[in-house]
């Protein structure tokens, strides 16, 4: 199953300079990793060295946060988008 | 490099500094990038700032905005090109907090600071990186008459 996931203009450099990548997989955390297989420059931008999501990093299927979701075992269906966005904050 | 934007968008973004003092405002940018890195703004989305527990010295954008930002910016052929915020009663510089939580390298942040009310100056820094050795840049903003 083909699913689409759309990549922030900074992570970018790191996938083959595309903003959309068709990867396959049952459930969300399978498609990361098949979009890290597809694309290994990707992990270390995406996941901490404990193979976590690093913590400004936020996965979207659809409008939903797979964190307050079933996390990786979320599972996904064709018509689905997995979005990366890190996040955006600060302050003076 | 810089960043272009009409004045209509960059007189925009300054009064929503304004309209949300003594609060930090936020919001995206959205156009497209050229060759050389620079950046081109066509549209700009305010957003809420969802820090509602400090928000005269913080701001945060919710991640499910920037979601829907970046799917419709894409569907147009457009990307978000940078983020925008305000700096109440403080200079339009960006601040330790603001690149400890920047991390959209390539990317520009553009701060207006507010003095009693009314905007003052507005700067631009685009995010360098890696993540692990990011640093701001001053930006020059170009803004174009429409």
């Amino acid at each position: 199953m083909s699913i689409k996931v759309l990549i922030p203009t900074p992570l970018r450099p790191y996938a083959g300079k595309q903003s959309t990548i068709e990867v396959s997989g049952q459930t969300v955390g399978e498609a990361l990793s098949d979009l890290v297989a597809k694309h290994p420059d990707l992990r270390k931008h995406l996941f901490s060295e404990d193979g976590k999501l690093r913590s400004f990093v936020n996965v979207y299927l659809n409008d939903e946060d797979i964190r307050y979701l079933t996390k990786d075992a979320t599972p996904v269906k064709e018509t689905d988008t997995i979005t990366i966005v890190p996040s955006v904050a600060g302050g003076r | 490099m810089a960043l272009t934007i009409p004045d209509t968008l960059y007189h925009q973004l300054r009064r929503h500094g304004e309209a949300t003092y003594p609060h930090e405002c936020c919001g995206v940018l959205v156009g497209e990038f050229d060759e050389t890195g620079g950046k081109a703004v066509e549209t700009i989305i305010p957003c809420g700032n969802t820090r509602t527990d400090s928000p005269a010295n913080r701001y945060h954008i919710d991640p499910v905005e920037l979601v829907r930002i970046q799917r419709e910016a894409m569907l147009d052929g457009d990307d978000i090109v940078g983020f925008y915020h305000s700096h109440p009663n403080h200079p339009a510089q960006w601040s330790t907090t603001d690149l400890a939580e920047a991390h959209w390298i390539s990317c520009s942040y553009v701060i207006t600071s507010i003095e009693d009310g009314r905007a003052v100056l507005t700067n631009s820094f685009q995010l360098l990186g890696p993540e692990e050795a990011k640093r701001f840049e001053d930006e020059h903003i170009e803004v174009i008459e429409q």
